[in-house]
């Protein structure tokens, strides 16, 4: 039985903006044996005690987020929904830790497998021989008949980007290694697309808005770096979120539109220097420093108007300024506390200048790999983030909450308290983005489409009935 | 590794002002020296081993 009395959609402010983060992590055995163990063996049992909860490798969490094994064996978590940046990135870093808290069982049940070894989880793009997989950003947008025309708008501006959000990584080239922006950048293969895993677009244009369709659509961005550092993730998404809302309110866009979108993001992702040029459509040649500059004055001339001013904002223009003039100026030490591909230019240089050795060197390789290691004791980055290298936007404890706690202001809260309640009953249940299932003889399906809506009577009664 | 410590961008008493680095920038590289030094051994046992044995299929 389907519950009745769908209440209304939510009249939302235009400002307000549903967000996710889909996580795929890099899984890694480190161990002696000579068997040949797979990723698919080692994610197994990883995910064993998820399995034994859930009954399911692939569950909601009572923090509304879902976790499951993705393609390729990549443990993958998808954040519930936040409506603000600062619970998203609470929500992304407890993820981190939530995936990293099953390493010790995955290790145990691996050695009484036979098999002695340490489990690494990476929250990278790459792993050693070029495999890629991702990191997708979701931002809910109001449904508009020409949604593909508009989102090729944000083209130009996702290409450059990557000069101040991107992880920053070594190159290995026959000719030699270099530093570049963005390990993301060499995997996508065109600009739109509904495919994912055949061909790599930079925004996915699958129809599935996992809302009310009648009113909404889901930009669903793929060609982000995962990123570390919590500034570097609130500027990816802050400033993706800006230029949106501009788009939305039918603003004219800068005239940017690039002839060739897959030359320009490499070129861009291996010049450093902030001097090669993109050709536009009309002709013109224009840097990333460019491109970006006009993108940051759009955004800053309609502060006050349909961008209204508040701290976070504030953060946002300030960083997303100062990581442009970083690599103008080619001063890095501007943003390499606070931007992932500073930070790491910065301890992989100092790291090359101590061994003094090649860029290729695999200790340099290594060194990355730690880097992105989701773990407190082994991972570069958070011994770099306790040594205060790097700046915070969320603290532990609130981290700490989202592991459990679903954010209480979207349809998340609903979805969480139902997860938590259904699981706590020991009731057979079945969850998605929007429906909230009670399984067995008297059957009951909630549906949400509303992800705004954060108190639902239906749900309080689906609640009380376990 | 104290050795590295030792050789690490110390402050030379005889080196003339302008040439010491900002005493921010400072800090900070003594701080990255001091975490390398930790890490230091542990990343290059088996280094080119253990990168090479990280390959995963691509996923989305």
């Amino acid at each position: 039985m389907i519950s009745a009395d769908v209440p209304p959609p939510l009249e939302v402010s235009p400002a307000r903006r549903i967000f996710g983060l889909e996580t795929e992590f890099g899984l890694h055995l480190d161990t002696a044996v000579t068997r040949p163990v797979t990723p698919e063996e080692v994610a197994g049992h990883l995910f064993h005690s998820v399995v034994q909860w859930g009954r399911s490798s692939n569950v909601f969490l009572p923090n509304g987020s879902r976790l499951y094994i993705d393609v390729g064996a990549h443990p993958e978590y998808a954040t519930a929904e936040a409506d603000n940046l600062t619970d998203l990135i609470a929500l992304d870093k407890a993820g981190e830790r939530i995936v990293q808290d099953l390493v010790a069982g995955g290790e145990e049940r691996l050695r009484a497998a036979g098999v002695e070894g340490t489990i690494h989880l990476y929250k990278n793009n790459t792993d050693s021989s070029g495999n890629s997989y991702g990191c997708h950003e979701n931002y809910l947008v109001r449904r508009r008949a020409d949604f593909k025309a508009f989102a090729s708008e944000l083209l130009p501006f996702l290409v450059t980007r990557q000069i101040v959000t991107g992880a920053g990584c070594i190159t290995r080239t026959p000719q030699g290694a270099h530093f570049s922006f963005s390990p993301r950048a060499d995997h996508m293969w065109e600009g739109m697309s509904s495919a994912t895993t055949r061909s790599r677009p930079m925004i996915n244009t699958r129809d599935e808005p996992h809302a009310n369709a009648e009113l909404y659509r889901r930009m669903h961005v793929i060609v982000g770096d995962s990123t570390m550092a919590e500034p570097t993730t609130l500027l990816k998404m802050g400033s993706t979120d800006l230029i949106l809302r501009i788009m939305e309110a039918r603003i004219e866009m800068p005239g940017l539109a690039l002839a060739r979108e897959m030359q320009a993001i490499r070129d861009v992702a291996h010049d450093l220097t902030g001097v090669a040029t993109v050709e536009l459509a009309d002709g013109r040649h224009l840097t990333a420093v460019e491109v970006q500059q006009a993108y940051l004055d759009l955004v800053v001339s309609h502060v006050g108007g349909i961008v209204a001013p508040n701290d976070e904002v504030t953060s946002i223009l300030d960083l997303w300024q100062r990581g442009i003039d970083a690599v103008r100026n080619q001063d890095y030490s501007l943003v390499d506390t606070e931007l992932d591909w500073a930070i790491k230019h910065k301890i992989v240089s100092r790291y090359r200048e101590r061994l003094d050795c090649a860029l290729d060197d695999p200790r340099l390789a290594r060194l990355e790999l730690a880097f992105h290691d989701v773990s407190p004791e082994h991972g570069l980055f958070y011994r770099l983030q306790s040594q205060g290298l790097v700046k915070r936007i969320v603290n532990d404890a609130r981290i700490e909450t989202a592991k459990t706690t679903a954010p209480t202001s979207t349809r998340a809260h609903l979805r969480g308290r139902f997860v938590t309640a259904a699981s706590a009953a020991g009731r057979d249940y079945t969850v998605d983005w929007v429906h909230l299932k009670v399984t067995g003889e008297d059957s009951r399906t909630v549906l949400l489409k509303d992800p705004f809506r954060s108190a639902d009577a239906r749900v309080d009664e689906l609640i009380d009935s376990l | 590794m104290p050795q590295q410590n030792v050789n690490a961008d110390s402050f030379d008493d005889d080196a003339p002002d302008d040439a010491a680095p900002p005493a921010a920038a400072a800090a900070s590289t003594d701080a990255l020296d001091a975490l390398l030094d930790e890490i230091d051994g542990s990343l290059q046992i088996n280094a080119e081993q253990f990168v090479r044995s990280f390959v995963q299929k691509g996923g989305q």
